[in-house]
């Protein structure tokens, strides 16, 4: 799966009177003030591999490059200095009629105010390509139909694009590089003209769609939430460089600079993280076979009423309470299983931070992550929840215990009151008697 | 300062002795041309029956803006029979199609190059302006010494008045046209001449419709002048009713301009932008169309079923 569909080395794109001047000097070390006298440096060694089917997004605000990266990646623009290569093919530097070979058949793209041909229908719009490469017009027009079909616009294929909403014109936008069925898709902002509620259904729409086709997609954009959702690794460009390219998590919870981490404080980390960032070690984990004795014993050591069970396989089991320990102990009895209850909740460790909330209020000991096969692979205290929703590093780092309250009997000898050992017995025998409730 | 001066029209005529001398073969072919194309259209005009004229004219009017057009095609043409001025009339109109649709023919070409190459803007941009800018009737002289007296100098120097905002409109029109949706041709690969014939152009064209309105709206107001080099039609009667003070030749051959101004300029520029004309018979029948399309795509699931 790891084959490399598209790759950048080195590039350069300089505006302006001797570009491969300003090259040399940006080479040598210069910053992209200092050749400004050269020309405009849009683009400064850029170097990236796409991966066969993933999405592969390119975030910056506007001037930082961007726009022309991606213009690099179809040969729109020329390389000032550097190499793309798609699957292998070198498209720097070739002659402008394979160029026009390798649009046709390798690479679409999707234009951020959809650059549709208004004086042409919806389906001559989406079976433009197919023209351009020469396929007999029944069969362009109905492969068009087939595919505003899968982008929901079937029927619509009479229309003018002047008839369609914003949303809808861009779904032929995206139809029409659908229909070119080549592997690479470029998005150069595709959904930043829409407004938000037809953003992020369009958004969706386009997961859904790559569940299905399993493209190479390039997207642009300067929507950092849109980066975080759509992208399966993130690059972040400054000032016609790349600072960053991660996953976003690796992003959000390991930024490169004091650039990114600002970039990255406005994002909504509720939609971005997911369980498996941020759990914890769980502490403590009692196995089955061990007795009511060592699950005592280790819960009283992490300062919890409660402890997950696991079985050989580190597969949830249940959880035990110290009280049930407690009273298996006095009986003398020693099989764990038998005071065994279920799992109040658990999730998985792929699920985002805004699905957490809710199973988090409602599980009693600290929310437990398994893995796909059902194992204990951590837990989310609710203040590891909370921490990870604030900025910076720390959120995702293991947070240290409260500090333990001092023993019942010192603090009742300080307040003097004898009848201290009753007092704890009494609240003991309530607390078991609110358990057997419950059960 | 004295005795000081530059020849310049001593020079010019020079240039023009040279090229009467040394390219009179150009110059006769191009005068066969010029009047062979004119005055075809002008028999044809005068030759058949002026209802018969008249009623495509209407039709045409129709056709491509509106019935009220057409009526009042209808009226005004006949006007002009009522004022005996039909044949000077279609004189006149021969005249103007043929300059406007070989200013067309030379403008619109210039314009798409001088918009693909910076170089050939920046010399045609003072050319042009040279063109518009000089009074209309020394563009008679040099044009009368090449084609000596009658229709072919006038059509010239028609067609170099008239050029300029058919070049300069064309321009514009494919420089204005959305630089993302030439790109997206591109990025589909498309080449440069599949651009130009599939984005470029129809994008431009309410532009460029625009530019060749104004060709034939200058075309016409030369015409006139035309008739002082001995053009036949509405012109050389204005021109003889300023020579005769006649008051009224001038208004009723005037009028007759102004009838024929008024047909091309309103059928011309609906040419440009059909959209804004759906009472036109051409809206009409492509909506019909595209009804009966609907129509079929939705019998064909029942059909299926």
């Amino acid at each position: 799966m790891s084959e490399t569909a598209l790759e950048a080395r080195h590039l350069y794109k300089v505006f302006g009177k001797s570009p491969s001047q300003a090259v040399r000097r940006l080479k040598a070390g210069e910053s992209r003030a200092e050749v400004l006298d050269a020309g405009t440096a849009a683009v400064i060694d850029a170097s990236f591999t796409v991966e066969r089917g993933e999405i592969f997004v390119i975030m910056g605000l506007s001037g930082s490059g961007k726009s022309t990266i991606i213009r690099m990646l179809n040969g729109l623009h020329d390389a000032t200095d550097g190499e793309v290569t798609l699957h292998g093919d070198p498209i720097t530097g070739i002659p402008s009629g394979r160029l026009r070979e390798i649009r046709r058949d390798r690479v679409s793209m999707v234009f951020q105010h959809f650059a549709l041909l208004p004086h042409r229908s919806v389906a001559a719009n989406v079976a433009y390509p197919l023209e351009l490469k020469g396929v007999p017009k029944a069969e362009r027009l109905a492969r068009a139909e087939e595919i505003l079909g899968m982008v929901g616009l079937a029927g619509w294929g009479d229309k003018l694009p002047s008839e369609l909403s914003g949303g809808m014109q861009q779904r032929v936008g995206i139809a029409r590089a659908l229909a070119a069925d080549t592997d690479i898709l470029l998005m150069d902002e595709a959904f930043s003209a829409l407004d938000p509620l037809i953003r992020r259904e369009m958004q969706e729409q386009l997961l859904e769609l790559q569940q299905k086709l399993r493209k190479t997609i390039v997207f642009i954009t300067h929507d950092l939430n849109e980066a975080m959702f759509l992208g399966d690794r993130i690059a972040v460009m400054r000032d016609g460089r790349i600072v960053q390219i991660g996953t976003p998590e690796d992003i959000l919870t390991d930024p490169a600079n004091d650039y990114v981490e600002q970039f990255v404080q406005d994002v909504d980390r509720a939609r971005v993280l997911t369980a498996g960032n941020v759990m914890e070690r769980p502490r403590p984990v009692v196995s089955e076979s061990a007795g009511p004795r060592t699950a005592l014993r280790q819960m009283r050591d992490a300062y919890m009423s409660a402890a997950y069970v696991v079985g050989r396989d580190r597969r949830l089991a249940g959880i035990v309470t110290d009280r049930d320990a407690v009273k298996q102990v006095r009986k003398g009895e020693s099989d764990l299983t038998a005071i065994l209850r279920p799992v109040p909740q658990s999730v998985n460790e792929t699920e985002v931070l805004m699905n957490l909330f809710v199973p988090a209020v409602e599980s009693p000991l600290p929310l437990a992550v398994v893995d796909d096969d059902g194992r204990l692979v951590g837990v989310i205290p609710r203040v590891t929840l909370l921490a990870a929703l604030g900025p910076g590093p720390g959120a995702t780092e293991e947070i240290t215990l409260p500090l333990p309250p001092m023993p019942q009997a010192e603090i009742d000898a300080v307040l003097g009151e004898g009848a201290a050992g009753l007092d704890a017995a009494a609240r003991m025998d309530d607390g078991a008697a609110r358990v057997e409730e419950v059960r | 300062m004295d005795g000081f001066r530059i020849p310049l029209g001593t020079w010019v005529e020079a240039g023009v002795d040279w090229v009467k001398d040394n390219l009179e073969g150009l110059l006769d072919v191009i005068s066969l041309i010029v009047r062979t194309l004119v005055e075809g259209l002008t028999t044809l005009l005068v030759d058949a029956p002026f209802v018969v004229v008249i009623v495509v004219a209407a039709l045409l009017s129709w056709l491509v803006r509106s019935w009220q057009l057409a009526i009042g095609t209808l009226i005004t043409f006949t006007l002009l029979v009522g004022l005996e001025l039909w044949e000077p009339a279609m004189q006149t109109l021969a005249l103007v199609v043929v300059a406007a649709l070989v200013a067309v023919v030379i403008a619109v070409p210039l314009g798409i190059w001088s918009a693909r190459n910076a170089t050939v803007r920046a010399v045609l941009k003072p050319v042009l302006d040279f063109m518009q800018t000089m009074p209309a009737f020394v563009y008679l002289i040099p044009a009368i010494v090449f084609f000596s007296i009658g229709v072919v100098p006038g059509l010239v120097a028609t067609v170099i008045f008239a050029l300029p905002p058919g070049v300069r409109l064309t321009e514009f029109g494919i420089r204005g046209v959305d630089a993302e949706t030439v790109e997206a041709g591109q990025a589909f690969g498309a080449t440069p001449a599949q651009i130009l014939r599939g984005v470029q152009l129809p994008l431009a064209l309410p532009t460029i419709m625009a530019g060749v309105n104004q060709v034939i709206m200058l075309a016409l107001s030369m015409a006139v002048i035309a008739g002082m080099a001995g053009a036949d039609g509405l012109g050389k009667m204005v021109v003889e009713a300023i020579s005769t003070v006649n008051i009224g030749q001038g208004v009723e051959a005037g009028l007759g301009v102004v009838i024929i101004a008024v047909f091309l300029d309103r059928v011309t520029a609906a040419l440009g932008n059909p959209a804004e004309y759906p009472s036109s018979l051409l809206g009409m029948l492509s909506r019909r169309r595209a009804a009966r399309r609907r129509a079929v795509a939705t019998a064909e699931p029942v059909l299926a079923a």
